[in-house]
């Protein structure tokens, strides 16, 4: 074959791999950084009640600069994302539009969600202590973490991850950077291990010996307990216990996952509508059950398990106070050596 | 491969000037689509980030670059080391399992960097089974009695960096030695050299080309890895484009630095050719033969059996029997998920695209510089291959920003004249991501090729000329069948890494469409691995089909 006609129908295949997905009338987009397995019950039950198709493309890093450079002939109708500051940064980079929803306004609490509709939180998380069982720890304060007394025993994951960021801004916010570098520095030199991995690794190293505490997200605990990763994974579970931790002057750090309406959602009306699913009783109840995490609606609970960390003071610093310092709280990161 | 000149004459070959300038304006074509994207970043790159480079400086760089010397040198060394020592093993000795052994070496191939880190992971985590077995036999009863020290660390990043990427520099190592040896090896032997002194003074110093190019290959893939690096620890500068661009969301930084590496990487790349710029290396693939394997004694050959099959059990067996039985606790506890065809369907059909595609500019741009030799040709070609240095998610970065614009622009077009949307042709089509990879992978089927097509010597050109074939003819019954092994390797090369890729396919895929790489990585984003895990057996399983294939072409291709 002649290369000329190989590369020819090499890009004639490539056209046909599949039609350019047009929107339709009872069809919505969404673009989601939220891993599929968390919001597929949510989606399903959406399309049983209304028969709304639901189509998604599951991103990481880069989907704002996608919406953005897809500019107006962009397909997204919603932009789901966790961390706040994930959220703020779609609404920064324009590609979001405002939103008046009395329905969302009336079930997301203001300081969850933009002031001015650009994004609303969903559910939210907290950056908790995983314990070795045996330790006697009934309180604990993020100070803590930077206690000579716990040097090499502390596991984390990376520095520089988003949870960590937003738990170190919110340090900021309380302590201003200086403080937040010196405390930094005593974390790091507590870490029992590189800060790398996921959440669920420090209560897997704690059940291995390698520490004896570690932060990590409310919801992997209901994850691993409940036995939905599978019994290996409750034996870890088995081996920890949660503590709330509390910032002296202030409560336990939380984190939302939310979403927006795309600012060139060609489906604007369905968009909405899916947003007000997400925030009614029931899809709150799958954002406690399936996936562990804090229902934002006041009146729904959450998870038993879950309930069981006993009550959660959410702290004082607002998120978009947060969501300013982060880029601080990275460089702190990268300055005091921290992912080293 | 190695920058051989083919043997020949000191004429070009004049007959072919003219379609032989089609060939170079093709090869400029291939060049300028892989430029595309890394002027978009260019682009990106020039909106300017306030304070960068003053906190990369003082706070990045001393970490990180010595942290990213450290794993190349590392990677580089232990996949030379076990690349080149397996390489010589099964083809200058003859001992039982030898065969066996030069398939099987190039399995690890088929296990992604991010599939063994985590493998090794939980393997080797103090409540795995190894250390289990440890304390067990050392009459510990808990992890915090006894345990080994942590893998997340530089070592173990690079042991387990090395164990899946030697592969890269054993093939093009044992093709040399196949080819280019024999009548040499003999020689050396006349002269009552022992076999082990030949591969020092003769065999090696011959396939250093071969080496130099795989070791490349190999620390590419190193310098594109960001998951391993994640999982065990290691801060790369590679994860320092990433904190830059998604933790401090200063996309025009993260090009700064991506454009940076770039640099460097292609500065490097020059210069290990500079510095064999004087060497040339070339024998009539028809005519030379193989060096006869010699006869070892049993003992010796068991030594032999063991050391060779030590990188396959390490890089593949171990990862490949772990997922093996995550898989079937996994499937036991979940069954299988219906989502899986549909994932294989789009896995295979991006992957076989994106093959096609890229071994046609390969061939375009190899044959080019055949055709044309000089200057303009040389440098096209090098710019074809600069995607390759690139890691995934900057290459993914530059496709969007090039193709949604081209996306925008037919759409808005299409509207103002005819009224209709097309919508977002190459973004919505997955036509982005074969693009993508074709800019990733080109340098693997440029490479190859023109490896293979270096072993034919000019002569025949002349030859088939003078019977009157045009440059088509001479191309397709000549340079083709000659080079078929090589353009077959180039391709299965590409279709492995095709598979395993995940950025550049993670952000520009259509609505609706997962691969397995992406179901994976959705699951290992949230931690839940071990639903993933049947995924990750079928991302090994594909690609093992093609890796035993390529061991035959391997050998098919060689007199």
């Amino acid at each position: 074959m002649n290369s000329h006609t190989f590369l020819t129908s090499a890009l004639l295949a490539t056209s046909m791999l599949a039609a350019p997905s047009l929107a339709s009338a009872a069809e919505i987009n969404v673009y989601t950084t939220r891993e599929p397995a968390l919001i597929a019950p949510l989606l399903e039950a959406y399309t049983k009640s209304t028969g709304t198709k639901v189509n998604t493309v599951f991103l990481k890093d880069g989907m704002a600069e996608r919406v953005a450079s897809e500019g107006a002939s962009s397909p997204a109708d919603i932009l789901m994302a966790v961390d706040a500051g994930n959220l703020v940064d779609l609404a920064e980079k324009g590609v979001t539009q405002p939103i008046e929803s009395s329905v969302l306004n009336g079930a997301v609490p203001a300081e969850l969600r933009d002031d001015k509709g650009h994004w609303f939180g969903l559910s939210y998380r907290a950056r908790v202590l995983y314990a070795a069982k045996d330790l006697d720890l009934a309180s604990f304060n993020y100070e803590d973490l930077a206690d000579p007394k716990w040097k090499g025993k502390v596991c984390i994951r990376s520095g520089q991850h988003p949870y960590n960021t937003a738990l170190f801004a919110d340090y900021i916010a309380h302590y201003g950077a200086e403080e937040t570098e010196k405390w930094l520095t005593g974390v790091k030199d507590n870490l029992a291990r590189k800060a790398a991995g996921g959440d669920r690794d420090a209560a897997k190293d704690i059940l291995g010996g390698i520490c004896d505490i570690g932060i990590a997200n409310s919801y992997y605990v209901g994850l691993m307990k409940s036995g939905k990763g599978g019994e290996e994974q409750k034996t870890w579970a088995e081996a920890i216990k949660v503590v709330l931790p509390t910032f002296k002057d202030g409560g336990t750090q939380v984190n939302i996952s939310g979403a927006a309406v795309a600012k060139n959602s060609p489906n604007k009306a369905d968009a909405v509508k899916f947003l007000e699913y997400l925030v009614s009783d029931e899809a709150q109840k799958i954002y406690a059950e399936a996936n562990y995490e804090y229902p934002v609606k006041a009146g729904v609970a959450a998870d038993p398990i879950i309930a069981a960390f006993g009550e959660l003071k959410i702290d004082n610093k607002p998120l978009s106070e947060i969501v300013s310092h982060r880029k601080q709280a990275s460089e702190l990161v990268d300055k005091v050596g921290f992912d080293n | 491969m190695p920058a051989s000149k083919p043997v020949a004459g000191p004429s070009v070959v004049s007959q072919a000037g003219r379609s032989g300038r089609n060939w170079v304006a093709l090869s400029a074509l291939a060049a300028l689509i892989v430029l595309l994207p890394v002027a978009g970043l260019a682009l990106e790159a020039l909106k300017g980030s306030s304070g960068l480079w003053a906190h990369l400086f003082s706070s990045i760089l001393p970490v990180a670059l010595v942290d990213t010397v450290i794993l190349l040198i590392g990677v580089g060394v232990v996949t030379a080391v076990i690349g080149t020592t397996t390489a010589w093993l099964v083809t200058a000795y003859d001992f039982p399992g030898r065969r066996m052994l030069q398939w099987a070496l190039l399995l690890p191939l088929a296990v992604p960097t991010y599939i063994i880190a985590y493998a090794y992971l939980d393997i080797l985590h103090p409540i795995g089974s190894v250390q289990g077995a440890i304390r067990w036999v050392l009459g510990y009863e808990t992890p915090r009695q006894f345990r080994l020290p942590d893998i997340r660390s530089m070592t173990g990043c690079i042991l387990l960096l090395g164990f899946v990427l030697y592969p890269y520099v054993y093939i093009p190592t044992r093709a040399m030695f196949l080819t280019q040896s024999g009548n040499l090896v003999d020689a050396a032997r006349t002269l009552g050299i022992s076999r082990r002194e030949v591969f020092w003074r003769v065999a090696l110093p011959l396939a250093r080309p071969a080496v130099a190019i795989g070791i490349a290959l190999a620390l590419m893939e190193t310098l594109n890895d960001v998951g391993a690096a994640e999982f065990l620890g290691v801060r790369t500068m590679t994860v320092s484009i990433y904190t830059t661009w998604i933790t401090r969301t200063d996309l025009p930084g993260a090009s700064q630095i991506a454009l940076a590496l770039l640099l460097i990487v292609v500065a490097l790349v020059g210069l290990e050719r500079w510095a064999r710029r004087r060497q040339r290396y070339a024998t009539d693939a028809r005519r030379s033969r193989g060096l006869t394997p010699q006869k070892v004694t049993p003992l010796k050959g068991l030594l032999f059996l063991f050391a060779g099959s030590l990188p396959i059990l390490l890089g593949f067996v171990a990862p490949a029997l772990y997922l093996t039985t995550e898989a079937w606790k996994r499937y036991q506890f979940a069954g299988l998920s219906s989502r899986l065809l549909g994932e294989a369907i789009s896995t295979i059909t991006i992957a076989t695209l994106a093959t096609v595609v890229t071994v046609a500019l390969g061939l375009v741009v190899a044959y080019a510089t055949r055709l044309r030799p000089g200057k303009t040709s040389a440098f096209l070609l090098r710019l074809s291959t600069i995607g390759y240095a690139a890691p995934g998610t900057v290459v993914a970065i530059g496709v969007l920003i090039v193709l949604a614009g081209f996306d925008r622009l037919i759409d808005r077009t299409a509207l103002d004249w005819f009224g209709v949307s097309t919508g977002l042709l190459f973004m919505g089509s997955g036509a982005a991501v074969v693009y993508a990879l074709t800019v990733r992978f080109l340098a693997i089927s440029v490479g190859g090729i023109e490896a293979g097509l270096s072993r034919i010597p000019l002569s025949l050109d002349h030859a088939s000329r003078t019977l009157g074939q045009s440059t088509a003819g001479t191309f397709r019954h000549v340079h083709l069948p000659l080079s078929k092994a090589a353009i077959s390797a180039a391709a299965l090369l590409v279709f492995v890494d095709c598979i395993k890729e995940l950025p550049a396919t993670l952000l520009l895929r259509p609505l609706n469409v997962e691969t397995f790489a992406t179901h994976l990585y959705g699951e290992a984003a949230r931690g839940t691995y071990e639903e993933a895990s049947i995924a990750a057996l079928a991302i090994v399983a594909i690609s093992i089909l093609p890796v035993i294939l390529l061991s035959r072409v391997g050998t098919a291709g060689r007199g």
